[in-house]
């Protein structure tokens, strides 16, 4: 349906071919949650992996950070509609975890699920093959609070919201299990490039 | 799987027509749009609706508004606007839109930032600059059916003449001994920004909140969420929205 009078502000060419549907380019870093953020300590941290309710296995701070590093360099999407381009993200990629707790993927869907209790579901084959991080390093430095620090999920293929910030674990699902948005009515997998955003997109 | 589950009916957001029914300028920069959708039949006080503008050769832009009115039975609700600096919808919003235009919307967005009378209170709200928005639709509601609830209102703005509803929100807050406006105008002469006073000076008309909703941007936001826990509220009981950087 055409809008009287709406012409709007085309992307140059290149931009916009990086563009996904419906997204703009924004040079900011915009910060969408829940809440407040948790007060996470580095010092207590622990992050668990699950399969159900049983725990796999769990890693404080530093054996975390002496895990094998990764860095990602490109392009991010919110499903509220920016998009930023050209971010370097630095973690441990879920392979690499997996390997370290000497498992294979025991089912093919998971929650990740937050210190301020956020969820999201993600299936597994969109984590594997160095596809997402347990990022803890943005633009070089520690993940400040804000954007999801100390460690956050990512994955940057998905719309943000599946990029799960003060991340504390991984649990393993037998079924594909709505999380905190996607019990709202947002998207259960919400791939920006076929504009998932909501259910039924 | 068996634990902890329960039936909930999907929620699916297909794209409606909605059409400009009145527009009226509210601040130097925020326009009143009220259109007729029918989406305004079901709403909560907080949420926020997508809106999606389609040139001649299909071009579309999107960008999310919250509603600033309590479902009223009419058929319409509105929504306030700001111009923002090459606002792509925005801008069109403020210099080209006239009553009769038709939009696209989808929605309402956002179950966890919303509010209605069961959920109860004291409310606690603060909002910076249009983050005032829903919290305008919540004490609307309020207004309307549950005027018993306690609520009061942290508005931080540039200056006075930049707040949307002033008037409305001060004739609430003189009529209703229920309702307490606490204004911070930021860029006027001996202006000042959110701090520990302005909050306790809330929390003792209120007492103990049961919901708190902070929507600005993200330095506002992080502020008030910082002085309200400060002062001794559980997190758990926050709930914000955030916009621009």
């Amino acid at each position: 349906m055409v809008t009287r009078g709406f012409v709007g502000r085309r992307q140059p060419s290149e931009t916009g071919a990086r563009l996904p549907p419906g997204q703009y380019l924004t040079d900011d870093f915009p910060i969408l949650q829940i809440g407040p953020n948790p007060i996470v300590d580095r010092a207590t941290w622990r992050f668990t992996i699950r399969e159900g309710s049983r725990p796999i296995k769990a890693w404080s701070w530093d054996e975390f950070e002496a895990l094998p590093r990764t860095t990602w360099h490109g392009d991010i999407h919110c499903v509220t509609k920016w998009s930023k381009f050209d971010t370097t993200w630095e973690g441990v990629s879920f392979d690499d975890l997996l390997a370290d707790a000497g498992i294979a993927a025991p089912t093919g869907f998971l929650l990740a699920e937050s210190y301020d209790d956020y969820t999201t579901n993600v299936p597994v084959a969109d984590l594997v093959g160095g596809r997402a991080l347990v990022a803890t390093r943005y633009a070089g430095e520690p993940i400040h609070p804000d954007h999801g620090g100390p460690a956050r999920l990512f994955v940057p293929h998905l719309y943000f919201w599946k990029s799960a910030k003060w991340l504390k674990g991984l649990r393993f699902t037998q079924t594909d299990t709505a999380g905190f948005w996607e019990l709202r009515g947002y998207h259960m997998y919400g791939d920006p490039w076929r504009e998932q955003r909501y259910i039924g997109d | 799987m068996s634990s902890a589950t329960s039936v909930i009916e999907p929620i699916v957001f297909r794209w409606h027509q909605a059409e400009i029914t009145a527009i009226a300028p509210v601040t130097p920069h925020v326009k009143s749009v009220r259109l007729r959708c029918a989406l305004a039949q079901t709403y909560r006080a907080g949420q926020h609706v997508d809106v999606r503008l389609t040139a001649e050769d299909g071009y579309q832009a999107q960008r999310s508004y919250s509603i600033a009115s309590a479902q009223d039975g009419s058929g319409t609700f509105e929504l306030m606007i700001e111009a923002l600096p090459d606002g792509e919808v925005s801008g069109w919003f403020s210099q080209c839109a006239e009553v009769g235009d038709r939009v696209e919307m989808r929605g309402p967005i956002g179950g966890s930032f919303s509010w209605d009378g069961p959920d109860g209170g004291p409310l606690l709200l603060g909002g910076g600059g249009s983050g005032v928005v829903p919290l305008l639709a919540m004490l609307r509601r309020r207004a309307q059916h549950w005027r018993a609830i306690p609520a009061a209102l942290i508005y931080s703005a540039r200056t006075h003449a930049e707040m949307i509803a002033l008037a409305e929100l001060e004739q609430l807050a003189a009529t209703d001994p229920q309702v307490s406006l606490h204004l911070a105008a930021t860029r006027e002469p001996g202006g000042k920004r959110i701090d520990a006073a302005l909050v306790a000076g809330a929390l003792t008309r209120i007492g103990a909140p049961g919901k708190v909703f902070l929507c600005g941007s993200n330095r506002f936001v992080a502020a008030a969420s910082d002085l309200i826990m400060a002062a001794g509220v559980a997190p758990g009981l926050i709930r914000t929205e955030r916009f621009g950087a």
